[in-house]
C-alpha cells in the first residue's frame, strides 16, 4: 500500500470514529459546557441514572426491542419457510410486497400505521409501538433466513426422515438447529433497528409509553446536556457487546 | 430359493406433464445387490425415492414384503437411504449422526452408544465419533452415511449416486468395501449409478433403464455379453456394429454377409428372415487385428492407437470408411503385434463371439443419451 491510500484509509476512519471518540471522552468531562474540558468526573452517569424518566424510557425501549425482535423472528422465519418450501399462487406477490415494506419510505409506513391504528381505535402505546417495530423487522429477518435456506442442504430434512423423525421432529432437530444462525441475526437485526427508530416511533407511541430515541430527541431539542454524551457512550458500549456476542454465536456454530 | 423383498408394479409419475417413469414394474429380492443404470433423467434416482417414500408414485403400486406401502411415509418405512452428497446433519458430531435413527426409535441409551460403536467399528472410523462432519475427508464423510443409514438394521440399504463425489482411487476402495458390507450384512441394497463399470463389478442383477421404462435386466454378464437390445449395447461399455445381412437359414444355423465377409453363425432368439438385416456386436477385446498378408478378415488401416498400460486400444478404419475399435492384451512374443499409425492390417473376431440384434427402425442414439454414454466410460 502507498502513503496515498494508507492516509486515505486513515482519513476515512478518522471521519468515522472522531465524532464518537469525542463523544465518550466528554461524557466524562467535568465542565457543564460541551466545548472546554473541565477534569474527569462521573457527574453525568449520576444524573443520568438519576433521572428517572429517562431509566423508565430506557427500559420501554430495550423491552419494546425485545419483544418486536423475538415476535418478528417467529413471524419472520415461519414466512421465510413457508416461501422456500411450498410453491403456492401468489408466492411471487408476497416476496415482493416484503421489499416494498422495506423499500418504502419510513415516513410513508408511519402515516398509514397511525391513520389503521387510529381507524382501529386503538389506544397508542406499547401494543401500537410493538405492532409498528414488527411491522418493519418483519421483511429483514424474513430475507435473512431465507438466504441462508437458499443454501440449506434439501436432502437434509429428507435423511431426518428417513431416519424415522416425523416432520415435527425434523424441524426440531434438523431444520432449526442448521438454521439457527441466521435466526440469531434476523433476531439482532430487529433489536438494532427497533431500539433506534425515531420516525415510525413519534407518529405511533402516545403520553402513556415512552422509548429512549424519542426521549433523547426531546432532550435534545431544549438544549444539548452532557447527559446525552453519557447515555450515547452508554447505548455504544452496550451495542460492542451484542456485536460481540453475535459474532461469538456464529463462529461456534460454524465449529 | 429367493424370496421376493420389495415389489414395484406398474408404476408410473409425471413431472410437469413429462413421464418420469412408464408403467414400470420391478420385484427386487431379499438379499440381492441390484444396480439401478441409466443416463442422467432416465428415472432411477426418481424410482429409489419412490422406495424411500419422498415420491408418490400417480399410478402403480409397491410392496414390501407382502405390505402395500405405497403411502407409507418415509420415516415409517424399514428402509434407509445413503444420499449422494451424504446429508450428514452439519450441526451433529458424527456419533449423533450415527445415533439419530436409534434415537427417533428411542432405544434406551446405553444400546445406542454400543450399536452406534459398533456401526462406527465396521466403517472403521471409531476414532472419529466426536469430530463433526466438516472434519473429514470425503470418503470418511461417504462411511458415515453408510453408518447411519445401518445403523439401524434396515431390510433394505438404498444408495443413491453414493461414490460419485469422490476420486477415482477412493471410488473403487469404497466399491470393495461396499460389497463386503453388503456381504456381512445381508441386507438387499439398491444402488443407483451411471457408471456402467461400478455397475458391472458390484451387482448380482443390473436393471438399465432409459426414459423410464426398464431395457434390461439382468446378471452383470448377461448385460453386458448379451444386450437385450441397442441402447443397453451402447451404454454398457463400448461395442463395434457390424451391418450383416442374412444370406442363408438352415436349421438352427445363419449365414450372414458382414463387409463381404461370409460367417457362419448360430441362429439368434428373435425370428430372422431371408435378406434380413441384422447388427453384428463385437466388444473392442473380441476384435483380432491381423497382418496384411493374412488370409481371414476384412482390410483396413489403423488411424488411432492408445497405451491403456494392460491393453493396447486402436482404431481401425476399413474401406468403406467405417471404423473398429479394438483392444488387445500384450503378447510380448508376437513381432506383429504393434502396429503403427496407417499401418494396414486385416480385422477379424472368432466365430461364436459376436452377438447379435435385430435393426430397430433406425433409431440413432440422440446426442444427449451418446453423451451419456460417454460420461459412463469415462
Amino acid at each position: 500500500m502507498g502513503w496515498l491510500s494508507r492516509s486515505y484509509l486513515a482519513l476515512v476512519y478518522l471521519l468515522l470514529y472522531v465524532p464518537i471518540v469525542v463523544l465518550m471522552v466528554f461524557s466524562f468531562n467535568d465542565s457543564r459546557t460541551g466545548y472546554n474540558w473541565g477534569g474527569l468526573s462521573l457527574r453525568w452517569y449520576e444524573s443520568l441514572f438519576n433521572n428517572h424518566a429517562m431509566v423508565q424510557a430506557m427500559w420501554n425501549s430495550l423491552w419494546l426491542a425485545l419483544t418486536a425482535a423475538t415476535v418478528s423472528t417467529l413471524i419472520g422465519a415461519l414466512t421465510a419457510l413457508a416461501l422456500h418450501r411450498y410453491r403456492f399462487r401468489g408466492k411471487r406477490v408476497l416476496n415482493g410486497m416484503l421489499f416494498v415494506v422495506m423499500m418504502s419510505p419510513e415516513i410513508v409506513l408511519a402515516i398509514s400505521l397511525l391513520g389503521l391504528f387510529l381507524l382501529l381505535g386503538l389506544k397508542l402505546g406499547y401494543v401500537s409501538l410493538l405492532l409498528a417495530h414488527v411491522t418493519f423487522c418483519l421483511p429483514f429477518v424474513v430475507i435473512t433466513v431465507m438466504a441462508r435456506l437458499a443454501g440449506f442442504d434439501e436432502r437434509l430434512p429428507e435423511a431426518a426422515r428417513d431416519l424415522g423423525a416425523s416432520d415435527f421432529t425434523m424441524t426440531r432437530t434438523v431444520l432449526i438447529p442448521v438454521i439457527m444462525p441466521a435466526l440469531m441475526a434476523g433476531w439482532l437485526l430487529g433489536f438494532t433497528l427497533s431500539m433506534d427508530d425515531v420516525v415510525v416511533s413519534t407518529f405511533v407511541s402516545g403520553p402513556s409509553y415512552e422509548i429512549l430515541p424519542l426521549r433523547i430527541y426531546s432532550m435534545v431539542r431544549v438544549g444539548l446536556k452532557p447527559e446525552v454524551n453519557a447515555l450515547g457512550t452508554l447505548l455504544l458500549v452496550f451495542s460492542l457487546v451484542m456485536l460481540m456476542v453475535s459474532q461469538w454465536i456464529l463462529s461456534r456454530s460454524k465449529q | 430359493m429367493t424370496k421376493t423383498l420389495l415389489s414395484l408394479s406398474g408404476i408410473s409419475k409425471q413431472f410437469d406433464g413429462k413421464a418420469v417413469l412408464d408403467e414400470l414394474s420391478l420385484t427386487i429380492d431379499d438379499g440381492e445387490f441390484i444396480t439401478l443404470l441409466g443416463p442422467s433423467g432416465c428415472g432411477k434416482t426418481t424410482l429409489l425415492r419412490m422406495m424411500a417414500g419422498f415420491e408418490l408414485p400417480d399410478r402403480g403400486t409397491v410392496t414390501l414384503s407382502d405390505a402395500d406401502i405405497t403411502q407409507t411415509l418415509p420415516e415409517h418405512r424399514p428402509l434407509n437411504t445413503v444420499f449422494q452428497n451424504y446429508a450428514l446433519f452439519p450441526h451433529m458430531s458424527v456419533f449423533d449422526n450415527v445415533a439419530y435413527g436409534l434415537k427417533m426409535e428411542k432405544r434406551p441409551k446405553a444400546e445406542i452408544r454400543e450399536r452406534v460403536e459398533e456401526a462406527l467399528a465396521m466403517v472403521q472410523l471409531e476414532d472419529f465419533a466426536g469430530r463433526k462432519p466438516h472434519q473429514l475427508s470425503g470418503g470418511q464423510q461417504q462411511r458415515v452415511a453408510i453408518a447411519r443409514a445401518v445403523v439401524k438394521r434396515p431390510k433394505m440399504l438404498l444408495l443413491d449416486e453414493p461414490l460419485s463425489a469422490l476420486d477415482y482411487k477412493l471410488r473403487r476402495t469404497m466399491q470393495v468395501e461396499l460389497k463386503r458390507l453388503q456381504r456381512e450384512l445381508g441386507i438387499t441394497f439398491v444402488f443407483v449409478t451411471h457408471d456402467q463399470e461400478e455397475a458391472l463389478s458390484m451387482s448380482d442383477r443390473i436393471v438399465v433403464l432409459k426414459d423410464g421404462c426398464i431395457q434390461q435386466l439382468g446378471t452383470p454378464r448377461e448385460v453386458y455379453e448379451r444386450p437385450a437390445n441397442v441402447f443397453t449395447a451402447r451404454f454398457v461399455g463400448q461395442t463395434n456394429f457390424f451391418p450383416g445381412r442374412v444370406t442363408r437359414i438352415e436349421g438352427e444355423r445363419i449365414s450372414v454377409d458382414v463387409f463381404g465377409l461370409r460367417r457362419e453363425l448360430s441362429k439368434p432368439s428373435f425370428r430372422v428372415v431371408m435378406n434380413q438385416p441384422l447388427h453384428v456386436l463385437l466388444r473392442p477385446e473380441d476384435i483380432r487385428v491381423l497382418a496384411p498378408d493374412d488370409t481371414e478378415g476384412v482390410a483396413g488401416k489403423i488411424v488411432e492407437r492408445n497405451y491403456k498400460g494392460s491393453t493396447l486400444d486402436s482404431v481401425i478404419e476399413l474401406e468403406d470408411g467405417s471404423h473398429v475399435m479394438a483392444s488387445e492384451f500384450f503378447d510380448e512374443d508376437d513381432p506383429t503385434f504393434d502396429y503403427s499409425i496407417g499401418e494396414r492390417v486385416r480385422v477379424s473376431w472368432v466365430d461364436g463371439w459376436e452377438w447379435l440384434l435385430a435393426e430397430e427402425g433406425n433409431e440413432p442414439l440422440t446426442d444427449e443419451e451418446e453423451l451419456a454414454a460417454d460420461d459412463a466410460e469415462h
